[in-house]
């Protein structure tokens, strides 16, 4: 029997131009969302690695979440473009590999969409508590 | 190890109304490297600032992690505290705990383990932080213009107005481009050599501009503010600086039949020539694809008549290299080729034409002597048919034209039909459109007038066909509005040809390493925001290498590319910023990956010595980042497999960090 | 059988070396046995007509060889390359890994290469191997000679070859042929239409029996860094062994990743495991879904190309939709 409510860990990765600043208007605007979204600041998506996206899974995370400008508005024109081939590339490997593929996501939230940020990490949170623990791409060491 | 202080803002209740301030900074204070960790009511306040400063000297930090508001907001304020404590700038990070955390979770015990989560990835961040200081560069204080249309020679003049030189280059043998063959303007109806003809005046009379007709680019090399560039100048065959523009060689050229490609191929010119009256630089040039001299050896008339022995038979193309600080492209526009629209007899007829050819046939200097006549037969033509968005908007049909909307042609047709029952009373005209756009000042009234006051039909609908029979151009074409076919027994039929960029922009495009879009306009940095820079910094864009656009537009953004060229030459070093990708030589291969995802065209290969562990020395290919083009996007660090790329401010051991610090 | 004689690359490399053309040879070796030949490389006559094999184990392929061997001196490096071999050969002038200049590529036409596992598990005590057209005897030391099936020893890169065309070549052996249109993507396509469940018990059971021996990376000829990231402590990914079933998934994942639009599906990961882990399935299905994604690629078919993945077009798919395809195609 479970005893205390299940907390997913999510890390997101928001790019400093746009979903960043969305993060920052849905706290200005109040706007709530689970304390479990943890945000990493980069320049752009296009600088997410895949390397952090698995490294975050070893090291415990639950789900992932790669946030940028929408396609045509990159603050470098181009970055999230190569941000959305790499990542539709390594989803899809993941999903072959068997993980589950809800737990990775990409989203586009502008400089604008602090409801949508909110939105988004609501939703994201939800489907990956009903997902569970990540049991199967995590380092089992770290666990204490 | 760093010697780090954390500093916790309460930001009055903002942040500790969610989060037990005192709990983060006491958490925070047992991290590796945290040799001091305080908080505060308003660290952003000057008494918050000085409290940083004395600490920071107090205990030699040698860097600082600020817990408050998010960094888009304080993070400037806080690097400068730290710079005037001594310390790097870049040796701070924000922690982001009110937009992030405060103002979003509703509890406190909540709020104060994610504050203390974040304030421990902002340590693991700074732990790996390096000091960084923004490189600088010096400006070549001169800009190059590439294109002598109305846009080049508009932002050539501000340029120069503000006292730098600039350097215009044209491929053709006079500036003036396009709006030189135009016959009037719209909406003013105010004549095209009238306005423009001074301008060229202007710019070749000015001291600070200099003018490289018949020439090209065909070299770029450098960044922002140090440009080098390769410039063409074609061989003419005429010493520029001594022919006097007199015309008797023009006139004495015994080869008559070369098209005339200033009047659209509808009349002949000579193999040498002044394209117009008015052209700049006024001096002649031959064909060579013509002249019988260059071609056989035999004539030689043009160096016989002309009095100051301008004639140069051995003239060779010669290359010139400048350096620049700024480059404009100006290159303008071309109608697309009607050949896919045979639907339209364009190519069975003579009579049918484009509407630029059109304005040659208005036009007072050009084949009719400004008289309307028919190509064909030198007839007046008495029912006229105009046919709109021929190659424009067009959706369904890509492949044969253009899917965006060309922009100007709603209003030069309004205007061609104006004129010509203005001057032709008796005259029937048609304007066939699927919209007519006019937005633009007095533009609608403009449209308006033709309709009401000129009595031109405006018929909704496409023309589906014209055949050629007899000395009539027959019209099919609907009428959507009423429901019914028409045919018009045409005497003329004027296409309003779709605009496209010119050809020579996809090359130049490479070369300077500016993005275009698929229609090959070239893209701007920010399409809302930056519409005259183009994403490569120090190139910027003037006029319909852009997009369609008309004159007063052209104008506008002429000025303001100028504007922008100004604000960057009036600097004597630019500043970068220091977050910029930077390669480990010992371990890049050379593989070029990086290179291909650069938005910037920052990455070059050089083919570098490297001195050995075994004391051999070997050259190896590594690629290189020009500090003042990179912006720092990171595209490339995830394109190199091996890590070498790497991104100051965000590296991979400081993203992973974070990471690390976060999932603990 | 292989078309072309082992004595016809013997003459030709003597000659080629003689005339002053090459100054090193990279050719296939007999190892201990006939069925491990091994790379080698070769600087005289004597040593080419003592020690130089040409049979239905050279699968080795030597374009990664090419690296360190054109460092090694002035001269020329010839190099006997089959189709297969000669879009890794283009990949790596892609990536301006050697100067062309320094090598003699010699195309040599390839009827497909044995499995040297299937080999040894259809006989025991193997004493010695002989070729006989779509045959193949095996000597054994306790059950005399056994004769089998070219085609049933024949390994699945070979089953499902993709191109008998040389990409690249300066001197062509025999007959080239044609680009083909191979069955490789079925057993991809097949992993796709298992549950989630399946595909996972699959990778681990796969991915689990990896001892980190490195030799899918060093063989590879797509990895060519000059340190590996999990070689290198200053990645922070350094990991020289794995120490759980997630390590190994990372090292994997990760190690296709950077190989994707560069590999060329030379399957040489797959023929060196020791482990027998169809490491060619991760690369494959990179491949088959940038096909499908992006359109048809093929890395190495060309000198100088633009892999999908450093490329882009505003009209691309989202990665939700890219995962979700997957299912469709399965």
């Amino acid at each position: 029997m479970q005893v205390t409510e299940y907390k997913p860990l999510i890390v997101a990765f928001c790019c400093n131009w746009c979903s960043y600043a969305g993060a920052d208007l849905a706290g200005n605007n109040r706007l709530a969302y689970p304390a479990d979204v943890k945000i990493i600041r980069v320049p752009c998506s296009c600088r997410v690695n895949p390397t952090f996206i698995l490294r975050a899974f070893q090291r415990g995370a639950d789900g992932v979440i790669i946030c940028g400008c929408h396609p045509g508005d990159c603050h470098y024109t181009s970055g999230n473009y190569y941000t959305r081939r790499r990542m539709a590339l390594l989803f899809s490997m993941l999903d072959y590999l068997g993980i589950e593929r809800e737990r990775t996501r990409v989203e586009w939230v502008s400089a604008a969409e602090g409801a949508k940020f909110a939105a988004t990490m609501n939703d994201f949170v939800s489907t990956v508590a009903a997902l569970g623990e990540n049991k199967r791409l995590e380092d089992l060491r770290c666990k204490k | 190890m760093q010697r780090i202080g954390v500093f916790v803002c309460h930001c009055g209740t903002n942040i500790a109304g969610t989060v037990d301030v005192k709990a983060v900074a006491e958490a925070l204070q047992y991290e590796p490297g945290v040799v001091i960790s305080k908080e505060y009511q308003y660290m952003c306040s000057q008494a918050g600032q000085d409290l940083i400063k004395e600490a920071i000297k107090e205990n030699n930090l040698t860097g600082i992690v600020v817990c408050s508001c998010s960094p888009r907001m304080h993070e400037a304020t806080f690097r400068k505290t730290a710079a005037a404590a001594g310390l790097n700038p870049y040796m701070v990070e924000i922690a982001n705990i009110r937009e992030q955390c405060s103002w979003v979770h509703k509890d406190i015990p909540t709020g104060t383990e994610k504050a203390i989560i974040l304030g421990k990835a902002a340590v693991a961040k700074v732990n790996l932080n390096a000091p960084l200081t923004p490189g600088e560069s010096p400006v070549t204080k001169r800009a190059l213009v590439i294109g002598g249309g109305i846009a080049g020679i508009q932002t050539a003049l501000d340029i120069a107005d503000a006292g730098f030189p600039v350097d215009i280059v044209e491929t053709k043998p006079t500036i003036g481009g396009k709006m030189a063959q135009l016959d009037k303007t719209f909406p003013t109806l105010d004549c095209a050599a009238c306005i423009l003809t001074p301008k060229m005046v202007d710019v070749a009379q000015n001291d600070k501009v200099r003018i490289f007709s018949y020439s090209e680019v065909t070299d770029v090399s450098g960044f922002v503010g140090n440009f080098e560039v390769t410039i063409k100048r074609r061989a003419r065959y005429v010493k520029e600086d001594i022919c006097t523009g007199c015309g008797l060689c023009t006139e004495k050229c015994p080869q008559k039949k070369v098209p005339n490609e200033f009047n659209l191929g509808m009349d002949n010119r000579r193999a040498i020539y002044i394209p117009f009256a008015q052209a700049v630089p006024k001096v002649a040039t031959i064909d060579p694809d013509y002249c019988t001299m260059l071609k056989s050896g035999k004539c030689g008339v043009c160096s016989k008549v002309c009095t100051v022995g301008a004639i140069d038979y051995q003239a060779k193309d010669e290359y010139l290299t400048e350096k620049y600080g700024a480059i404009v492209v100006a290159t303008g526009f071309n109608p697309i080729s009607m050949e896919k629209f045979d639907e339209f007899a364009y190519s069975q007829s003579k009579d049918v034409i484009t509407s630029l050819e059109l304005e040659r046939l208005m036009n007072a200097a050009g084949p009719t002597g400004g008289t309307l006549l028919r190509p064909s037969d030198g007839e007046h033509p008495h029912t006229i048919v105009f046919v709109q968005c021929v190659g424009s908007r067009c959706a369904s049909c890509a492949e044969k034209g253009k899917e965006y909307c060309s922009k100007i042609c709603c209003m030069y047709t309004a205007k061609h039909a104006m004129l010509i029952r203005d001057k032709y009373p008796d005259t029937d005209v048609y304007v066939f459109y699927i919209d007519v756009r006019t937005p633009g000042k007095n533009f609608d009234e403009f449209y308006r007038r033709a309709v009401e006051e000129y009595g031109v039909h405006y018929i909704k609908g496409m023309v589906g066909k014209v055949s050629p029979e007899g000395n009539k151009l027959k019209v099919r074409a609907s009428d959507l509005i009423d429901g019914k076919q028409l045919h018009i027994d045409a005497d003329l039929v004027v296409l309003a040809a779709a605009i496209e960029p010119d050809k020579s922009a996809r090359p130049l495009a490479t070369m300077l390493t500016a993005s275009m879009d698929t229609n090959d306009f070239f893209t701007e940095a920010h399409p809302k925001l930056r519409p005259v820079e183009s994403p490569t910094a120090g190139v910027f864009l003037s006029g319909a290498c852009q997009g369609p656009k008309d004159i007063p537009e052209t104008v506008s953004q002429a000025g303001a590319a100028a504007s922008k060229v100004i604000g960057l030459l009036c600097k004597d070093k630019l500043t970068g910023n220091p977050c910029v990708a930077h390669s480990d030589e010992w371990m890049c291969n050379g593989c070029s990956t990086c290179e291909k995802v650069c938005p910037y065209g920052a990455i070059t290969y050089q083919d570098k010595e490297f001195r050995m562990p075994d004391r051999t020395v070997k050259v190896r290919r590594v690629a290189s980042v020009n500090e003042a083009v990179c912006q720092g996007c990171g595209a490339c660090t995830v394109a190199c497999m091996s890590g070498a790329m790497n991104l100051k401010g965000f590296t991979n051991q400081q993203i992973m960090a974070e990471v690390d610090a976060i999932c603990k | 059988m292989q078309e072309i004689t082992r004595n016809a690359l013997v003459e030709k490399a003597s000659a080629l070396l003689a005339d002053g053309t090459v100054g090193r040879v990279l050719a296939w070796k007999r190892g201990e046995f006939d069925y491990d030949v091994t790379p080698a490389v070769f600087q005289t006559a004597e040593e080419l007509a003592r020690d130089l094999v040409w049979n239905d184990f050279c699968g080795a392929n030597f374009s990664k060889y090419l690296i360190k061997e054109t460092e090694k001196s002035d001269e020329k490096v010839l190099v006997f390359l089959k189709p297969c071999d000669t879009y890794s050969f283009n990949q790596l002038l892609t990536e301006h890994r050697f100067n062309r200049e320094k090598v003699y590529v010699i195309g040599v036409p390839c009827a497909g290469m044995l499995d040297v596992e299937k080999v040894k598990k259809s006989a025991e005590g193997i004493a010695s191997i002989t070729e006989d057209s779509d045959k193949i005897v095996i000597e054994t030391l306790f059950d005399g000679a056994l004769t089998l099936d070219r085609a049933s020893l024949l390994a699945e890169r070979c089953i499902n070859c993709k191109s008998k065309k040389h990409t690249a070549y300066d001197e062509l052996l025999g007959e080239d042929g044609e680009v083909l249109d191979s069955a490789r993507f079925d057993e991809v396509a097949a992993i796709e239409a298992m549950t989630p469940d399946e595909r996972f018990a699959f990778w681990q059971n796969e991915l689990s029996r990896c001892i980190r021996c490195n030799a899918c990376r060093n063989v590879c000829p797509a990895c060519t860094c000059e340190k590996c990231v999990f070689d290198n402590p200053a990645s922070g990914l350094e990991n020289k062994a794995a120490s759980d079933s997630f390590e190994e998934k990372m090292f994997h994942i990760i190690r296709a990743f950077h190989v994707v639009g560069r590999c060329t599906d030379c399957g040489e990961c797959s023929r060196v495991c020791p482990q027998q882990i169809p490491l060619h399935l991760l690369n494959r299905k990179f491949i088959k879904d940038i096909d499908n994604f992006y359109g048809e690629y093929q890395a190495g078919a060309e000198v100088g190309s633009r892999a999908p993945i450093v490329d882009y077009t505003t009209e691309d798919l989202e990665p939700n939709e890219a995962v979700e395809r997957g299912d469709d195609n399965a």
